[in-house]
């Protein structure tokens, strides 16, 4: 499959620059202009540090794409979604510093805590992933919000879907 | 003749704290009763004399609210009424039996030494004149609403034999704006006091056996943590805080342990840990989620939830571990159990189609009744006399408590002046 190959390079890339640079660079004025054609979620310190921009400021970053979807009852990551995790691993994979927190969230149907474990289901799965593409098990702490805090607060099934949620967080952003 | 304050409630009444209680919230919740009066005993609480002067909380439309929540009272109008009875011998039995009153409750408020007040109580069956139950209390006048409900639980005891639970408190989550409030009030809502308030999600409040500990969930930093607070003293801490999400607390019933679900293991899984922290030990194995612990009454079992054969089911297993056992096989989703004080039966949520039903289930037996009507339920859990089910109910914008009388098939609605009230949980029998 095309989309283990591509996590494979990612990984490498990772890997190799974060020999370079041991923490991310900040994302200066400087760089507002000048680093935002990133392609993949490896790119920072490549540069060397100063004035590179921090792939997770980037808005055009794959990396700015903090959720992923589920579907009903389910916790299985959809296909639409896996370029998102993979490029996360790669930034992660990195970066065995970096640490991450996977939220999962339910749509507002049942039990409070059984919709906690659910989310937490879904959690696990991406956490899960990151693992399988390189990330170190201490990086990621997989949590769930349940039904706790919907990002949608209507009652159609567009916003149990969007509810239906993990984020990734970094450093609580 | 007269009889003081029975010990335990005489311990309780001068050894109320609430010292710790951060503050108090505006937003009260009114008593409402809804269903039919069939089968309902017939009695009527004439207003104390010099209850209005001599108290700062009228005595009687708190007795009178706490047995008509109860189900077990229909509460005959006394006003208009002439010549109102004080004591038993005032007492005129040919008029209130023709009123329909099998029961009738008289008494009056003196002043005291101190600045106190002495009330005064009878209650009398109507026509046989028989005295079933008295009491006297001689407290300061702010007291007034104890006493209220110490006299409510002795007219409750007196009729049915059952221990009355109005001196017993219910703790529930409040959202107000932004805020979330972990609240406890008296049974009937009044008196509400706020323990935590917080801008993250608070859930699943438990109370220890001996009344003096809220267990709950608090999302404040950032994911779920199980913290345990004393309410005398407000000081609390983070019993489990391991990596991954930690929930769905439940005291042992000897208020040592507590079955918590934690996901370290990666998925969630039922443990077992002291109340004071330590390790945790695992009390059953799936690849599933096992979440929802809460023990029997006699500390053996636990039941839980857990999705092992695809959908929510309820399983109870031995504390010390084992091979759980599966109680339900009706319905493709139930959740959220609760076990009487008495053994003998369980309450739950079961999905039926989009509606969440609060159910009833005797163990042994497969059959459940449903107590709730509405469409969308959250939580029961029963009052320590095992003679009523508190849960939350969906009503549209927010949720609202009600407490359903499996015997008469009655359910009073708590209503909230203001706010959104959810994860109630009744407290036990004040032993503090």
């Amino acid at each position: 499959m095309n989309w283990k190959t591509s996590l494979i390079g990612l990984s490498i890339v990772a890997a190799l620059a974060a020999c370079s640079s041991t923490k991310p660079a900040d994302a200066g004025a400087a760089a507002a202009g000048s680093g935002a054609t990133i392609v993949d979620g490896s790119g920072a310190g490549g540069a060397g540090g100063a004035g590179a921009l921090d792939p997770l400021k980037d808005p055009n970053s794959p990396l700015a794409k903090r959720s992923v979807y589920f579907d009903f009852d389910s916790s299985a990551l959809r296909d639409a979604d896996k370029a998102t995790v993979s490029a996360h691993a790669g930034y992660l994979a990195g970066r065995p510093e970096q640490a991450v927190q996977i939220q999962g969230n339910t749509d507002a149907r049942g039990s409070r805590e059984y919709n906690l474990a659910l989310g937490q289901r879904r959690a696990e799965a991406v956490k899960k992933s990151l693992q399988v593409l390189g990330v170190k098990e201490s990086q990621v702490e997989a949590v769930s919000y349940g039904k706790e805090k919907p990002r949608a607060t209507g009652n159609s099934e567009a916003d149990h879907a969007e509810n239906r949620r993990a984020d990734i967080v970094y450093d609580g952003r | 003749m007269s009889m003081t304050i029975p010990t335990p409630w005489r311990r309780w009444l001068s050894g109320l704290v609430f010292a710790a209680v951060a503050l108090v919230a505006r937003a009260e919740m009114t008593v409402e009763i809804v269903g039919g009066d069939a089968g309902r005993l017939p009695i009527a609480v004439v207003p104390f004399k010099d209850e209005a002067s001599r108290v700062r909380e009228a005595l009687t439309p708190t007795v009178k609210g706490d047995l008509g929540f109860t189900g077990v009272f229909r509460l005959l109008p006394t006003d208009g009424v002439a010549n109102l009875p004080f004591a038993p011998g005032e007492i005129r039995h040919a008029d209130w039996q023709a009123a329909g009153a099998k029961y009738l409750a008289v008494g009056r408020v003196e002043p005291a030494s101190g600045g106190q007040v002495r009330i005064r109580f009878e209650l009398v069956e109507v026509g046989s004149r028989r005295q079933l139950t008295q009491g006297e209390f001689t407290v300061g006048p702010e007291r007034a609403r104890d006493v209220a409900h110490t006299i409510a639980d002795m007219i409750y005891e007196a009729v049915t034999g059952q221990r009355g639970v109005f001196n017993t408190r219910i703790a529930y989550v409040m959202k107000s704006g932004r805020d979330y409030l972990l609240q406890i009030a008296d049974v009937d809502g009044g008196r509400p006091q706020t323990v935590l308030r917080s801008k993250e999600p608070i859930i699943s409040p438990a109370w220890s056996p001996d009344g003096s500990r809220l267990a709950y969930v608090s999302f404040e930093t950032r994911k779920p943590v199980v913290w345990v607070q004393n309410l005398a003293t407000g000081a609390r801490r983070a019993v489990g805080n391991f990596k991954g999400s930690n929930s769905a607390p439940a005291w042992s019933p000897d208020g040592t342990r507590l079955a918590l679900t934690l996901t370290t293991s990666g998925n969630s899984q039922i443990y077992v840990m002291n109340a004071d922290g330590g390790s945790p030990r695992r009390v059953a194995y799936s690849d599933a989620i096992d979440t929802e612990p809460t023990w029997t009454p006699d500390g053996a079992s636990l039941l839980f939830v857990s999705d092992r054969s695809g959908g929510p089911q309820i399983y109870r297993v031995d504390a010390g571990g084992g091979t759980p056992q599966r109680l339900t096989w009706q319905g493709s989703y139930n959740v959220s159990p609760k076990v009487s004080p008495d053994g003998r039966r369980f309450t739950y949520i079961r999905k039926e189609g989009a509606r969440f039903r609060v159910m009833l289930q005797e163990f042994g037996s497969s059959d459940a009744r449903v107590l709730s009507d509405a469409a969308y339920n959250e939580r029961p859990s029963f009052a320590p006399n095992g003679q009523m089910v508190l849960y939350a109910s969906d009503e549209g914008r927010k949720s609202v408590l009600y407490a359903a009388h499996p015997e008469s098939g009655q359910r009073i609605r708590l209503g909230t002046v203001d706010g959104d009230v959810q994860d109630p949980a009744w407290g036990p029998f004040n032993t503090p």
